[in-house]
């Protein structure tokens, strides 16, 4: 399993890959980790003239606290995001999320933006930066942009990059009240696979322990990871008590059109998805009493 | 088609070359510098045989372009003992408990397994079976590879250490 | 050989495994790990089709391109070897390296390419241009019985390779007596040993010797004989180096098509060939997959629940190709009844082809599965009767008393005391908190079971199965050889003649000759010798080096020792008798001045020819051939005989919580009692036992080599062929017990096969346990946790309507 001959680069600046990938359009791809991508050049899936390696360009390495957000940048590696005092502090649901992405050794490579980029639909990461209403920093040498993450999963291994653009950084918001929780649970068949199914969820309560504000983002359920209006409409205003949660869950289940798989039947995976989400949910509560 | 220099720290070696970029870390180690401790089990980042360490991480070197360890310093299952005739206390302590059989996935096991000695001193059970969970075993059933990693763990420790001259080897 | 436990010196203490250092190292020598000079690697074109006629090939665009030495198709091969051996007797199932006008299963090879890089050489594979014209495929091992059924080798004009019923006793008439019966039917689907080294080989032809020397991960009998009879060589131009480590095997490792396209290109080419598969080659081209079972059995028991008779029906699926697989339905039948009385047998071995990846051997030969079908009638045998399931197999086992036993197929169990066994693993597991624990969980809501699993494990490799099924094929002979000498310095050689995959030999080798000779084993060198300076050898399978190449070693270091007797009883003119051996040294007995040393003994050998007895000739080195015990003899007309010689027993106790939704299965506490007789090296027959029990759990829960209705493997990478990790493997206790075999020199049995022949079983009954409270069972392997979310959901929604 070799990979096809390939040109490889190593612009040392954001400004130079930008060029660099308008110049080589579709005929070059970045590499950032390589956890996703090494394996898709070894059965020669991807065949790229050019590989742009992206790991020794300091602007995009680093997590930085700024006024009501964290700011990671798209090739800080999952391991050290995971290990960063701020994500663990301030964007718990990323940190919960982390510790079910691969394993520790593909965590030591793989980076923050290359899971978004992949944007595959069972994937932890982006899976809670749609809970979490993640805003992308998107550059090519037309300029920058923002794209809202409910935005930018287009479908499975689909996002709204252009061909000529990379991903720069994610901005997380962080929730200003006082009683957060948050909630990680996924199926996957053994530890470390890709998950089937995923529920990431933060919630707030107010004083009263009354659910204020709840975000719910299920994955692997679809083309893309889907946030459950419905359901969460359904927790604002309760106490999050059993038979609240229960008919979450039937809310999520029936929003949920899985794809046809020989794997696993659309019945089996939306018992999963709202099993995954009731159990989510539960556990924000609970890290939410307790704050 | 694209030639690249790559100047890197093997075992403490300084070794520079000249690869190809779609030639692979772990082939890199192995044909290039004829390192062949290394092992391939699948080229495509499930089975753990190929794990290294790079700038002290536990990495899979089937992963990476081999241009990409440019500046780096790397450690192969060659470079664990503490010298040419010796064992370090993690390999002697498989040993001990038998902790392989084929060996075919032992270099990625004692890589995983140094680098969890490396930044915990008191691995649980639960500690040693992540650390090893992304290295695939086929013949131990993992049991005797945990018990050994535990053992050593206690030996670096101070505790449990052998005895003289008690033991083949 | 007593039959209670010998005291011995190195025999069954700790000691390290001599072969573990140079893995630690790093310096194992693996095949991938040679490099010669000039060295051309090969890649594969594999067909993408189920079924096709192969039209036409261009290799024009890729001998083009530079660095490339040759493209090879099947038809070139066809023309130039020997088709590979087929078990049985199927002159029209034709089999070549690559495919031969057609492809049969997606993944099949069609052509070779050697270059000088493996990188280049898959870079021109995929300029080969090859056309097809696809046929209709089968997949389904059912519909290609049916009379419309495709065929996969038209000239063979069906799609079955072997069917017979086999009648053991007065089935029908125990039918007809017994008040209960039980019919079910268990599916074992398809996966497979996949080590983590995939097959390799290396092949150098020498034009001046006309010698082929060949480097392979092998674990195959009669390698060198069947390489060189595909090459037309004869058998001493062919020379396989067995000093090369062999990264797992389990069985799988034969790769004899892959030899023999290596060996061809290496004579054609006049350079050294490398072939080592990648893993997607492995997974879908390397012809390892392994059984692919219906089993259809009935079992008809008494009010107590005595199961008198079987009916079994095993239909295995063997892929496109014959080779050896349809003998995995043939050694099961020397313990078809497992550890039962069970005293008449109906066996309907069926094996049939279908365009999927050829089947190769596989852990236990088919035993795994059988034992797995066994088992899941004993639990519905408790569950009708609502008898305790431990109950129930208490008074079906085998008793102590009883033994030698022999079953109705023929075969006799050599010893055993099962229930001792099974008792053992019980208080281990201490099985009553382990009820009280499941009651608990149950009582949360939870799903929780205990799984037992009473199996055997056939050892010895006496493969008597191959007449049973094949009658053309008279062989009665399984031998094992060592050579044992004293060189000039006293210093112990021992040599054996097969590759190892991490069994330990070496270990057990040197423990064996220690032990005979009363010397440190640690003193014993152990050199493996290639195919031609070899003595015969028929490889680690079966397990049967404990029992084989101990008694080989053993017999050998018996006639050093009774040599250096004879020349002490003539140096001190007594009779032999009146001689004491100990530790090397000899003195007549109670005159301890009367005495030599192992010093003096081997200079009076070597170097004094006029102090020996007359007649003996000097050196000291002495080889044993040794036939495996109980062999010898074919099986009667109505297929009787004895298969292997010695049975070891597990009986398995495991805890289990199921998810109720997500159908996972998490193993909490697992107990498994085994009884292999002696053991050699306790450390390595443990080893070997969880590793067997680990991949037991994965073919419970998680392996599965699935097709698609087009006849794709859909689970071709390790992404989806699902080994398990050190999450999915519990901790594990093993309970010993000894029951010596009276057949082998030290008692010992065999056990490399031990764990993984009742593994499945046992995590199947404790997720029927399971389940048991919601009325479900399932009897499908690999129990997913799709398949049981699936039974769970579907069984939840029926009961909201």
């Amino acid at each position: 399993m070799k990979p096809v001959d390939f040109d490889y680069e190593r612009p040392v600046s954001v400004d130079a890959l930008c060029r660099r990938l308008a110049e080589a359009r579709e005929d070059a791809k970045i590499i950032a980790g390589g956890q996703t991508l090494v394996p898709l050049l070894a059965m020669r899936l991807a065949r790229p003239a050019l590989l742009l390696d992206i790991n020794r360009i300091a602007a995009l390495d680093g997590i930085a606290a700024g006024d009501g957000f964290v700011a990671i940048r798209a090739c800080t590696r999952q391991a050290a995001a995971l290990a960063h005092e701020t994500v663990r502090s301030r964007a718990k649901l990323l940190a919960k999320a982390l510790k079910h992405v691969g394993h520790g050794q593909t965590r030591n490579r793989g980076t923050i933006g290359g899971s978004i980029a992949n944007a595959d639909p069972a994937a932890e990461i982006g899976l809670a930066a749609l809970a979490l209403d993640a805003a992308l920093g998107v550059r090519s040498v037309r300029g920058e942009r923002t794209i809202a993450i409910r935005d930018f999963f287009r479908g499975a291994m689909e996002t709204a990059l252009a061909p000529d653009e990379c991903l720069v950084e994610m901005r997380l918001p962080v929730w200003r009240d006082n009683a957060v929780g948050t909630g990680f649970h996924e199926m996957s068949v053994r530890h470390s696979d890709f998950a089937l199914a995923a529920a990431a969820v933060q919630l707030a309560l107010d004083a009263g322990g009354v659910c204020r504000r709840i975000a719910i983002s299920i994955g692997g359920a679809a083309a893309t990871p889907l946030r459950m209006a419905e359901a969460e409409k359904r927790l604002v205003g309760t106490r999050l008590e059993e038979r609240d949660i229960a008919d979450a869950g039937a809310l999520v289940r029936d929003a949920i059109a899985p794809l046809p798989d020989p794997h696993a039947s659309a019945l089996y995976r939306r018992r999963v998805a709202a099993s995954l989400a009731e159990r989510a949910i539960a556990e924000a509560r609970d890290e939410a009493r307790a704050a | 088609m694209s030639q690249h220099d790559l100047v890197c720290t093997v075992n403490g070696k300084r070794r520079s070359a000249r690869v190809a970029a779609r030639t692979t870390l772990v082939d890199f180690l192995r044909d290039e510098l004829r390192l062949t401790g290394t092992h391939v089990g699948c080229e495509h980042g499930v089975c753990g045989a190929c794990s290294v360490l790079l700038d002290g991480a536990p990495v899979r070197a089937c992963l990476l372009l081999a241009v990409q360890a440019d500046g780096a310093d790397i450690v192969t299952v060659e470079g664990l003992a503490p010298d040419a005739e010796g064992l370090s206390v993690l390999q002697d302590s498989f040993w001990e408990l038998h902790a392989l059989q084929c060996g075919y996935c032992t270099p990625g096991m004692l890589i995983a397994a140094q680098a969890l000695l490396n930044a915990n001193r008191a691995p649980t059970e639960h500690d040693i079976r992540d650390a090893i969970g992304g290295n695939l075993c086929r013949c131990t059933g993992y049991k005797q590879i945990v018990d050994a990693i535990a053992l050593a763990a206690e030996r670096l420790r101070g505790a449990n250490l052998p005895q003289r001259g008690s033991d083949a080897g | 050989m007593p039959a209670e436990a010998r005291a011995f010196r190195y025999i069954g203490k700790k000691r390290r495994p001599r072969e573990d250092r140079r893995f630690l190292a790093g310096t194992g020598r693996f095949v991938a790990d040679l490099a010669f000079d000039s060295m051309a690697h090969v890649a594969l074109v594999a067909s993408p089709y189920p079924n096709a006629r192969i039209v036409r090939i261009d290799a024009g665009k890729a001998l083009a391109l530079p660095g490339v030495h040759a493209v090879v198709t099947g038809d070139e091969l066809a023309r130039a070897t020997e088709p590979l051996m087929s078990g049985l007797d199927l002159p029209k199932v034709v089999r070549y390296p690559l495919a031969v006008e057609r492809a049969r299963y997606v993944g099949e090879w069609v052509v070779a390419v050697a270059a000088d890089s493996r990188a280049l050489a898959e870079d021109a594979a995929e300029l080969v241009e090859v056309e097809y014209e696809a046929l209709p495929h089968v997949i389904d091992p059912e519909a290609a019985l049916l009379p419309d059924a495709p065929l996969v080798h038209p000239a063979h004009g069906s799609n079955l390779l072997y069917r017979r019923t086999f009648v053991w006793g007065p089935v029908e008439a125990d039918f007809a007596a017994c008040p209960h019966r039980v019919t079910y039917r268990a599916r074992w689907h398809r996966s497979a040993t996949v080590p983590v080294e995939t097959f390799g080989v290396v092949a150098r032809w020498d034009a001046a010797s006309r010698l082929l020397d060949v480097w392979a991960s092998i674990q195959m009998p009669k390698y060198a004989d069947q390489l060189a009879r595909a090459l037309r060589l004869p058998g001493n131009a062919v020379r396989t180096h067995f000093d090369v480590d062999v990264g797992g095997s389990f069985g799988g490792k034969r790769g004899l098509k892959h030899s023999v396209l290596a060996g061809y290109l290496a004579r054609r080419l006049g350079t050294p060939v490398r072939l080592v598969e990648d893993r997607l080659e492995n997974l879908r081209g390397g012809d390892a997959h392994g059984p692919d079972r219906i089993f259809d059995v009935a079992l008809a028991f008494d009010g107590d629940g005595v199961v008198k008779s079987m009916r079994m029906c095993a239909l295995d699926d063997v892929g496109a190709h014959a080779g050896r697989a349809p003998f995995q339905l043939g050694k099961p039948v020397s313990a078809i009844v497992g550890p039962y009385r069970i005293a008449s047998v109906e066996y309907e071995p069926i094996s049939v082809v279908t365009n999927k990846t050829p089947e190769e051997a596989v852990r236990g030969f088919g035993q795994a599965p059988t034992n797995f079908a066994i088992e899941t009638g004993m639990d519905l045998v408790a569950r009708q009767l609502g008898i305790d399931r431990i109950e129930l197999r208490r008074r079906n086992l085998i008793r102590r008393d009883q033994f030698p036993y022999q079953i109705p197929s023929g075969s006799t169990y050599d010893s055993g005391d099962y229930h001792a066994v099974l008792d053992k693993a019980l208080a281990e597991a201490d099985y009553p908190a382990l009820v009280r624990r499941r009651d608990a969980a149950r009582a949360k809501g939870g799903l929780a079971g205990i799984g037992i699993a009473c199996c055997l494990e056939p050892s010895g490799g006496n493969s008597a199965f191959e007449p049973l099924l094949n009658p053309k094929n008279e062989t009665t002979t399984w031998m094992e050889s060592c050579q044992v000498k004293i060189d000039g310095s006293g210093a112990i050689v021992a040599s054996m003649g097969t590759s190892s995959a991490g069994q330990g030999h070496e270990t057990l080798l040197s423990t064996i000759v220690g032990e005979t000779l009363e010397r440190d084993p640690e003193t014993v060198r152990v050199v493996r010798m290639d195919s031609l300076a070899a003595l015969p050898s028929n490889s680690p399978v079966g397990s049967r080096m404990a029992i084989m190449l101990g008694a080989a070693a053993s017999d050998a270091a018996q006639k050093l020792k009774r040599q250096m007797l004879a020349i002490a009883a003539h140096h001190f003119g007594v009779a032999a008798e009146a001689l004491a051996y100990r530790g090397g040294d000899i003195e007549a007995a109670g005159e301890p001045a009367r005495r030599l040393t192992w010093d003096q003994l081997v200079d009076i050998a070597h170097r004094k020819f006029h102090l020996l007895p007359p007649g003996m000739e000097p050196g000291l080195q002495a080889l044993a051939v040794a036939e495996v015990p109980t062999g010898g003899a074919l099986p009667t007309p109505d297929g009787r005989v004895q298969i292997y010689p010695c049975y070891a027993f597990e009986a398995h106790v495991v805890y289990a919580e199921l998810d109720r939704i997500t159908g996972q299965t998490r193993l909490l506490r697992y107990v498994c009692g085994h009884d292999c007789g002696v053991m050699i090296n306790p450390d390595i027959v443990h080893g070997m036992t969880y590793g067997g029990i680990a991949h037991g759990i994965g073919a419970a829960l998680y392996e599965r080599f699935a097709y698609d209705a087009n006849g794709q493997l859909v689970s071709g990478s390790f992404m989806d062929y699902l080994l398990p990790s050190s999450h999915e493997v519990p901790d594990i206790t093993i309970v010993d017990h000894c029951t010596p075999s009276p057949l082998t020199r030290f008692g010992q049995k065999g056990s490399g096969e031990a764990g993984y022949l009742g593994a499945p079983a046992a995590v199947a009954s404790a997720v029927n346990d399971a389940l048991a409270p919601l009325g479900l069972h399932v009897a499908t392997l690999p129990m997913t946790p799709a398949s049981l979310g699936e039974v769970l959901a579907r069984a939840d929604e029926g009961e909201k309507k």
